[in-house]
């Protein structure tokens, strides 16, 4: 749309691209491949190959997160999309609620749910249970994850369902199709773009994340993005290690976009919505 | 038709939507291989019984039954009936021939066989060349056809039609009306057909069902709805009327504009009121004389085949529609032979229950 309008409309964007974006990704690149005097060097990056089995970890976590939030968010949007007007609004508005309460704020909410005499514990003792161990686990950075993340999932979704209308749902079970053979026959496939926008937009925040795993996690839940954070402003900082520690995770986020990238790009020749 | 084998009955069928009745106890017969239409204005509750139909409406109340069989309680995917929707409702997600296949694929037919059938199908709605386009790249009466080919390759019992040719142009609609009526009598299957266009309903069906304000005002072909409307309101509804009212003396006998005059029609009360029907192109135009209602011409208009005439009879207009030309200002006679004279009730519902036309 924007290459159809005149040329200049889109300059304050390029600007604003170069100095936010581009420029940062520049710097992040010298550092990676420079060492503290500011001669080239790949020890940095070779260095960084120690790190892949935290990778490995905030991969399978964020993927974990993601998939809860799928499994979670899917019949949600789903049945939100087919209520009435009013009520869509309404719950779009209950989604957004919390987004407006501080990311810090919410994540210290859950420590206090979790905590080993937090809410949780006392009620479980209050009722005579023995206590659990909830918070430094992985699950509970899973969960603040899905938390965090799941109305980037439910959103997409939601917005991709809307454009489903009734009367199609009708014409497949006019058609013969049960529930099951509809949801598959005809509502995957025209959610597809929606799966895959929510499903890019919980991976890549969840996978990098510091804040979830420092304050839920423990020291047993080490992420990438805890590493990172160590290495710009923690005690062992090393612009050029966290530089190229920062570059692996990118080359993750990139492959996984283009994956999917891929998938929407494919499905939308014979499906546009 | 199969006069003898009822494939749809609906019994005492009602509904209502939000505390308001939107249909009122209907009945109706539906033969095997008639071509039926639903035929009122917006809504009338068309719609609303043919989803009934097609299970996506429950009825409050009633039974409809499917061959002999109560069929209220069976979802729409285990019904021999299959739709062809308003606004088409085609699957976005597949091309042409997937949308086709899209009810074969389901009770897991050979691959050989649906590609025979869609084939087939596509070949009877003339889109053998569209196999693999977009649908939402063809224009409004290939995604119809698309829709048409969609249903019938699923060989239903019935086909439900609601407004299938609302949203073509006018040349088109002719030409698809004509296609359907001939698909319907090729492949044998009852068509349930809903419309508010009168003329598309009397060209195509078998049997046209008059509805209005949720109830049923007239069932029967459409030489009955047409020549012997039962009510005013069938009557104004279909093709053009003089609506006057009368008072019906005694049998053959009805006094309207002031005169006496000799109708056809009897069974009514001594000196009830009612209405009198009169057909523009029933009226004959004479010279004025004491032996006729007598009026002067207010306005002629050239129709093609016919002139329209608007003739003021002391204070009642009357169209009539006539080959030979007359000039405004013109006085006239009007000559109503007795059976050109339909009288009917009163319009309210009370007539509408004993239909006129016998079901065929
Ligand atoms: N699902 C529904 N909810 C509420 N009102 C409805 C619904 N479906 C139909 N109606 C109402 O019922 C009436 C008849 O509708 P319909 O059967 O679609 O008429 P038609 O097809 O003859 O135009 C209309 O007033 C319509 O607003
Ligand atoms: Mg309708």
């Amino acid at each position: 749309m924007i290459r159809l309008n005149a040329k200049w409309t889109s300059y304050p964007y390029i600007v604003w691209m170069l100095l936010f974006t581009i420029l940062p990704l520049l710097l992040v690149v010298y550092f990676a491949f420079t060492d503290s005097s500011g001669a080239f060097t790949l020890d940095n990056v070779k260095q960084s190959a120690l790190y892949i089995p935290t990778l490995v970890n905030s991969i399978y976590l964020a993927a974990l997160a993601t998939l809860f939030c799928l499994v979670l968010a899917y019949p949600f949007a789903f049945i939100m999309s087919r209520l009435s007007f009013s009520r869509q609004k309404m719950m779009s508005m209950l989604i957004m609620l919390p987004m407006w309460m501080n990311f810090l704020l919410r994540t210290y909410a859950w420590q206090a749910i979790l905590e080993d005499n937090g809410v949780i514990n006392t009620l479980l003792t209050a009722i005579g249970l023995p206590p659990a161990t909830l918070i430094n686990t992985s699950g509970a950075v899973v969960l603040g994850m899905v938390y965090n993340y799941i109305p980037f999932m439910i959103l997409p979704l939601y917005s991709i369902m809307t454009k489903i209308d009734k009367s199609i749902l009708e014409a497949s079970s006019d058609l013969g199709a049960g529930f099951f053979a509809t949801f598959r026959r005809v509502v995957l496939p025209l959610s597809l773009p929606g799966i895959v926008s929510g499903v890019t937009m919980v991976f890549v925040p969840a996978v990098s994340t510091f804040v979830i795993s420092g304050m839920l996690g423990g020291s047993g839940n080490y992420l990438i993005g805890d590493l990172i954070e160590v290495q710009f402003l923690g005690n062992s900082y090393d612009l050029n290690a966290g530089s190229a520690t920062s570059l692996l995770l990118m080359v993750v986020v990139l492959i996984t976009m283009a994956i999917f990238s891929r998938f929407e790009t494919e499905d939308s020749e014979e499906a546009l919505v | 038709m199969d006069q003898n084998k009822k494939i749809i009955e609906l019994k005492g069928i009602s509904k209502s939507f939000d505390g308001e009745q939107i249909l009122k106890s209907i009945d109706l017969d539906i033969h095997d291989k008639e071509f039926v239409t639903l035929l009122g204005p917006s809504g009338c509750g068309k719609t609303t019984t043919l989803r009934i139909i097609g299970g996506f409406v429950t009825p409050d109340a009633g039974d409809l039954l499917f061959l002999g069989k109560r069929i209220n309680d069976v979802p729409p995917y285990k019904r021999k009936v299959n739709t062809v929707f308003q606004k088409y409702a085609l699957f976005p997600h597949l091309d042409v021939f997937e949308n086709v296949a899209f009810g074969l694929r389901l009770v897991k037919t050979p691959e050989k066989e649906i590609v025979r059938r869609v084939r087939e199908m596509l070949a009877l709605v003339n889109l053998s060349d569209f196999e693999s386009r977009r649908v939402d790249l063809l224009s409004g009466g290939q995604q119809q056809r698309v829709a048409i080919a969609r249903a019938l390759v699923n060989q239903p019992k019935v086909l439900l039609l609601d407004e299938p040719l609302g949203a073509l142009d006018l040349k088109l609609r002719k030409e698809m009306q004509y296609e359907l009526k001939k698909i319907q009598q090729r492949m044998g299957i009852t068509f349930i057909y809903v419309t508010h266009d009168q003329e598309e309903a009397l060209t195509m069906s078998d049997t046209v069902v008059v509805m209005n304000g949720g109830l049923i005002h007239q069932i029967g072909t459409p030489q009955d709805i047409y020549n012997e409307p039962i009510n005013a309101f069938t009557a104004s509804f279909i093709g053009e009327s003089n609506i006057v009212p009368g008072i019906m003396h005694r049998d053959c006998l009805v006094e309207f504009a002031g005169r006496d005059f000799v109708c056809v029609d009897g069974g009514f009360e001594k000196d009830e009121p009612v209405d009198v029907v009169v057909r523009p192109e029933d009226v004959d135009i004479v010279a004025a004389s004491d032996e006729y209602l007598c009026g002067k011409v207010t306005s002629v208009t050239f129709k093609g085949v016919h002139y329209e005439m608007r003739v003021d009879c002391g204070g009642t207009t009357w169209r009539v529609h006539s080959t030979d030309f007359t000039p405004i200002g013109s006085l006239v006679g009007l000559r109503l032979t007795p059976e050109d004279i339909h009288i009917m009730h009163k319009s309210d519902a009370s007539g509408v229950k004993n239909y006129g036309g016998a079901q065929p």
